[in-house]
């Protein structure tokens, strides 16, 4: 059996009187894409802020690469090379989209790999950031990587909250619903990015909404409900199996998910 | 039908601004990007000596520099790190007192105890501050407006440093030239250094800081750190005027931590544009000037003060270099809907 890159166990977290997480544990292998579902509300997010760190965990354990990341402050966790991306988008409206990469270009971990393909280790890290954004869809020749972030449509603000975390090379992205608000050609040109991050090495672990999108990348997945894990299986068992079923019909009548 | 007019503003063609060009070719185009900083920095080189015949407004000039200072420090934590720091006075308080025990104590002339009392304070002020930089907005600017009310009292009830009678015999300038181009020099170096750093790498992630700092975390940078090292570069100006009004006044008391230092570089930026830097020494030469001129109305001063302050806020709520930087860059017109 191979060696998990991320192992989490008996996750539990609880705000005031709502349990968000009880007992959570999972594992995902090097290489693969993990999918996280569950109808609103069920704790998926909370779930990746308490392993990124930004939400301090009642109990459980987080070991990523065989080390004990439990309680690490989130910007330890991402230089040992675990990036998120927010759900919400945060990119710095102020900024040109090229120079939102500057700050994890500038994080201790990227200068130490020497940026983007080893942009050397102090290299131009405008050239690096505008590198990267073109591998994730921004023209390099148009005017939309230098526009402010402020002034992007969504799927360019999605698409920059990925690069981000490509900007810091990490072994394992966890992705906080990047598909969710786009319209369906927008995911139709996500997905080919997703599936070249995979073959570039990087184990992807997906949250998402739209289910159908996820099933067609994600290796295994896990389902979430009221905080607590029902299953975990490929796509095909998941589509097949009556909680999860019940889970979704039960809560979310109607929806085309 | 009455016909709807808007204003439309469009940028000056100026070849420097086309798309990755940055070859600049011609006299005018040259003298369109360096006049205005010219202006402020001739403007400022020459005060002292066509102020000559007028020692009262010369000593106005090195005021208007250290609440420039105090402006500009206030400016970049604010509007580029996104904290919002009411601890102007304390920077200045720690400071002076430095200066002052550097030179009546070890008897170090100015040359040594204004640097040492620089870099160390801002050391100092940095330390002290660290507990409260987790904390955001209001909370940070509540904080750091106690630290100077504390270390007066403290002071003042320990009679420590002379207590209320504060340290008297610090050496003063040698000449008159030198007080005056040495805050002069050192604000527009601030001023300038400042606006070049904010737009490198490391501002780049101050700023990011400010908008998000959420996003910043998940960067795998440590903003607690940047923080610290915002603050220190900013108290690193509050505590050179500091140092510098102690020198001037060859006097160190409870006064430098007069919430004067913390309120005023906030009127100066709110006048004078904040997010430009440039505007916060804008602001202070403004307001200080208009402060001393009001001296002749006595008691009625502040009511007057207030009253103009208050005008600018409501006809030129942006700030007059933000104004300013618009008509010079744009053109505007009326055009139909």
């Amino acid at each position: 059996m191979r060696e998990p890159i991320l192992r989490v166990s008996g996750v539990s977290k609880a705000f005031g009187g709502v349990q968000a997480l009880r007992d959570v544990s999972f594992e995902v292998y090097p290489g693969e894409v993990f999918g996280i579902i569950g109808p609103n509300g069920s704790g998926k997010t909370t779930l990746v802020n308490c392993i990124t760190g930004f939400v301090r965990m009642d109990a459980g354990r987080v070991l990523f690469k065989g080390k004990e990341i439990t309680g690490w402050p989130p910007h330890r966790i991402a230089n040992e090379g675990l990036a998120r991306t927010f759900q919400i988008m945060r990119p710095y409206y102020s900024l040109p989209a090229y120079k939102n990469l500057i700050v994890p270009l500038y994080s201790p971990r990227a200068r130490k790999m020497g940026g983007w393909r080893g942009g050397g280790k102090m290299g131009d890290r405008d050239t690096v950031a505008v590198d990267i954004l073109e591998e994730i869809g921004f023209e390099r020749d148009s005017f939309v990587p230098y526009k402010p972030a402020s002034a992007l449509p969504t799927g360019y603000l999605k698409r920059l909250e990925l690069a981000r975390c490509m900007a810091l090379r990490p072994e394992l992205i966890i992705c906080d619903e990047v598909f969710s608000g786009l319209s369906m050609s927008e995911i139709a040109s996500m997905i080919p990015l997703i599936e070249k991050l995979q073959m570039g090495g990087v184990t992807l672990v997906m949250i998402e909404h739209r289910l159908k999108e996820l099933f067609r990348v994600a290796d295994r997945v896990m389902v979430l409900n009221f905080g607590e894990k029902i299953m975990e299986g490929t796509p095909e068992e998941v589509i097949q199996d009556e909680r999860v079923k019940e889970a979704y019909l039960g809560t979310e009548e109607g929806r085309d998910a | 039908m009455e016909q709807m007019l808007r204003k439309e503003r469009i940028d000056r063609g100026i070849r420097v601004r086309t798309e990755g060009i940055y070859a600049i070719s011609h006299w005018q185009e040259l003298t369109y990007l360096i006049l205005p900083r010219l202006l402020l920095i001739g403007g400022f080189l020459l005060a002292p000596i066509c102020l000559l015949p007028f020692p009262y407004w010369q000593r106005i000039v090195s005021i208007i520099c250290v609440y420039g200072l105090l402006a500009i420090s206030f400016d970049f934590l604010a509007n580029f790190v996104g904290l919002v720091c009411l601890g102007g006075a304390f920077f200045v308080g720690v400071g002076g007192y430095v200066a002052a025990l550097l030179n009546t104590q070890l008897g170090l002339p100015s040359v040594l105890s204004i640097p040492a009392a620089t870099i160390g304070g801002a050391a100092i002020c940095t330390l002290l501050f660290l507990p409260c930089l987790p904390l955001r907005g209001i909370y940070f600017a509540i904080v750091t407006l106690m630290y100077p009310l504390i270390f007066s009292r403290i002071i003042e009830a320990f009679n420590l440093f002379g207590g209320t009678d504060g340290i008297a015999g610090v050496v003063s300038f040698p000449n008159v030239w030198l007080e005056q181009y040495v805050i002069i020099s050192l604000t527009l170096f601030g001023l300038f250094g400042l606006r070049r750093l904010v737009n490198e790498d490391i501002g780049l992630v101050l700023r990011g800081i400010k908008d998000n700092d959420q996003a910043v975390k998940a960067s795998g940078i440590d903003i607690t750190r940047y923080k610290a090292l915002a603050v220190f570069i900013a108290s690193l100006l509050g505590c050179f005027a500091g140092a510098y009004l102690a020198h001037l006044y060859m006097w160190a008391g409870i006064s430098l931590f007069a919430l004067d230092f913390s309120i005023m570089p906030i009127a100066a930026t709110v006048i004078g544009g904040g997010g430009s830097l440039a505007g916060a020494l804008v602001g202070s030469l403004i307001i200080v000037p208009i402060s001393e001129l009001l001296r002749a109305f006595g008691t009625l001063r502040i009511a007057i003060y207030a009253l103009i302050l208050t005008a600018f806020i409501v006809f030129r709520s942006e700030g007059i270099m933000v104004y300013a930087q618009r008509k010079y860059h744009q053109f505007e017109r009326w055009v139909k809907v």
